[in-house]
Formats: structure tokens, C-alpha cells, sequence
């Protein structure tokens, strides 16, 4: 049942990045040429909605759906970690037009030359961990 | 039914994503996609040399339902939710991008310049999306999240770091898009 649930969760996801088109590449680029609203409404949207409903969670102290309390973990406090990552992810954004979310929606979608952004995503993960120690945090 | 097959407008698109934020964290999870990439190094063995990758991954069953079901979904939307799959992007957007040789702009949902089986015999285009898909894997795991982890679930949550990451997403995308994409593409 609950791998049911997480199945649908994921289609609703699946549907939803690829029916805004933000699983477009043509929209990424446009959102960095800054010529369009529409991803800038996408995420502002989202996040309107999303920080209403976790301030709700948390004033209301809401459950979960088996019970217990909703404890959603502060994330660890630096600096150059999230400014250098992020700096990185943005270059592959912008080139590949595709992050996490839509690299499985077109997969699904057909567009098989994913595989490959998808194959090096993993071993851009799998480098990562591999020189995490050396990497400044 | 003809305003689903049509492209869906962003006050749509982006309430449906807080309702997933939500429906993840009722369900007692947290919405993030690029642990996926991890889980997926995991389940390849990487745990036996790099203690990153040594963790159970059975705990992340959950979060690859998700990207399955984005899998299906991105399926479901293309084949049976769409008429027609171009997307509409602004017209100078369009001149720049022909300008780019990418002729494919305005009238497909992803550049077939890039995306489309015959694009592979360019390496250009092989480059672009090896590179790419390397940056985001990397970047991602190095940030501890990516557009769900941090521009969604974090900054919703008033997470300071997140906004640094986000940031540094539009720093690393700007400089793609304005200064390097011209020269590889």
C-alpha cells in the first residue's frame, strides 16, 4: 500500500513537470535569458504554497499519516558547500536543460539520449562521493 | 478534457508541486529528487569502496517509488495528456536559439539538436549532454539537494543554506547559458 502511494505521488510529480513544461530544456534556457515568467511563476508559486503549508504543519504540530508528528530536519549550517555545489549544478542545469525531477520525467517521456545526461549524473554523484574528504564543506 | 491536453499554465504547475511537497512530508518523507543518484550509485555496488554509498538503500525504496512514478508520469503526460508537444517560448528566445542552430526551437518540446536519436553521431551534442548530466550529479550531491531538495523543501522551510544554493544554481546557470552554451553548442 504505502509503495502504492509513493508510486502515485511520483506519477502525479511525473505528470506535473512534464505538462508545465518545466522538464522542457527550451524553458530552462529561456528562464536564464530571463525572457519568460512562467518558470519564475512555477517556482514562486510552489514556494508561496509551500512555506504556507509548512508553517501550518508546524503551528498545528500535524501528524503523518501513520501517526506521527511531521519533523522536517533543519538542513546543516556552511557556507561554501551550497554556494559551490549549487554554483556547479547551475552549469549542468543550464547545459542540460534537465534537473533531478525531470531526468526520470523524460526519461519516461521518451526521449532516450537522457540515458546518457542520467549515466553521467550518476557518476558525477558517484565522484563526488568519492572525493567528499578533500572537497571544502 | 482540452484544457489537460493543452500545456499547463504556472499557477498550475507550481501549486501541484507544494501539493507533492505536502503529500510527501504527510506521508513522512521529504521531497527531494537527486538522492535518487546516490541510491542508484548505492545499489551498484559503490558502497564497497566509498563509504558515501555504503548505507542501506532499501531505506530510499520509497523516494525511487517516486522517481518511477515520475518515469510513468512523464509517459502518461507525453503520450496521452499532450495534442501538440511544442513549447511556446518567447520569439526572441526563438531567433536566439535558431541563431545557436538550434532550428528546433518553437516547434518541439526538447531541442532535437540534442535530444533525438540522430543528435548522438554530433559531438557536440554528446558533449553537451555527458558534461551536463556529470555537473548536475556532481553539483547536486556537493549542494546536498537540488531544485526539489533546496529551491522547493528547503527554502519552503526558511532554510538560509538553501537560498545560498539557490543562488549558487542561478550564478552557475547564468554563466552557462550566457557565457559557455554559445561556444558548445
Amino acid at each position: 500500500m504505502r509503495q502504492f502511494t509513493f508510486l502515485s505521488i511520483g506519477i502525479l510529480f511525473g505528470i506535473t513537470m512534464f505538462k508545465s513544461e518545466a522538464a522542457s530544456w527550451f524553458r530552462i534556457y529561456e528562464m536564464f535569458q530571463f525572457k519568460s515568467f512562467h518558470m519564475y511563476g512555477i517556482i514562486g508559486s510552489a514556494l508561496f504554497f509551500g512555506i504556507i503549508i509548512i508553517q501550518l504543519i508546524k503551528r498545528f504540530k500535524l501528524k503523518s499519516a501513520y501517526g506521527e508528528l511531521i519533523i522536517i530536519p533543519d538542513k546543516q549550517k556552511s557556507f561554501n558547500r551550497y554556494l559551490i555545489g549549487g554554483v556547479i549544478f547551475g552549469l549542468g542545469w543550464g547545459l542540460s536543460g534537465a534537473c533531478p525531477g525531470p531526468l526520470f520525467t523524460l526519461l519516461g517521456a521518451g526521449f532516450s539520449p537522457i540515458l546518457i545526461v542520467i549515466f553521467f549524473a550518476m557518476l558525477g554523484t558517484w565522484t563526488y562521493g568519492n572525493l567528499r574528504d578533500k572537497l571544502p564543506h | 478534457m482540452k484544457i489537460i491536453l493543452e500545456p499547463w499554465p504556472w499557477y498550475i504547475g507550481g501549486p501541484l508541486i507544494a501539493l507533492i511537497l505536502f503529500l510527501l512530508l504527510y506521508f513522512g518523507k521529504n521531497f527531494g529528487m537527486s538522492s535518487n543518484l546516490r541510491t542508484l550509485c548505492a545499489i551498484c555496488g559503490a558502497g564497497k569502496k566509498i563509504s558515501f554509498f555504503d548505507f542501506d538503500w532499501k531505506t530510499q525504496q520509497w523516494n525511487l517509488l517516486v522517481a518511477g512514478g515520475a518515469v510513468i508520469g512523464g509517459w502518461i503526460a507525453s503520450t496521452w495528456l499532450s495534442n501538440d508537444l511544442s513549447v511556446l517560448i518567447h520569439p526572441d528566445t526563438i531567433i536566439k536559439l535558431k541563431g545557436l542552430n538550434i532550428q528546433s526551437a518553437g516547434s518541439s518540446y526538447m531541442p532535437k539538436e540534442l535530444f533525438s536519436l540522430s543528435a548522438l553521431t554530433n559531438p557536440a551534442a554528446l558533449i553537451c549532454l555527458s558534461l551536463g548530466g556529470f555537473l548536475v550529479g556532481f553539483g547536486a550531491r556537493y549542494a546536498g539537494g537540488c531544485t526539489s531538495g533546496h529551491a522547493i523543501s528547503g527554502l519552503s522551510n526558511l532554510q538560509l543554506v538553501s537560498l545560498y544554493s539557490v543562488i549558487g544554481f542561478f550564478i552557475g546557470g547564468l554563466l552557462m547559458n550566457h557565457f559557455l552554451l554559445p561556444y558548445l553548442l
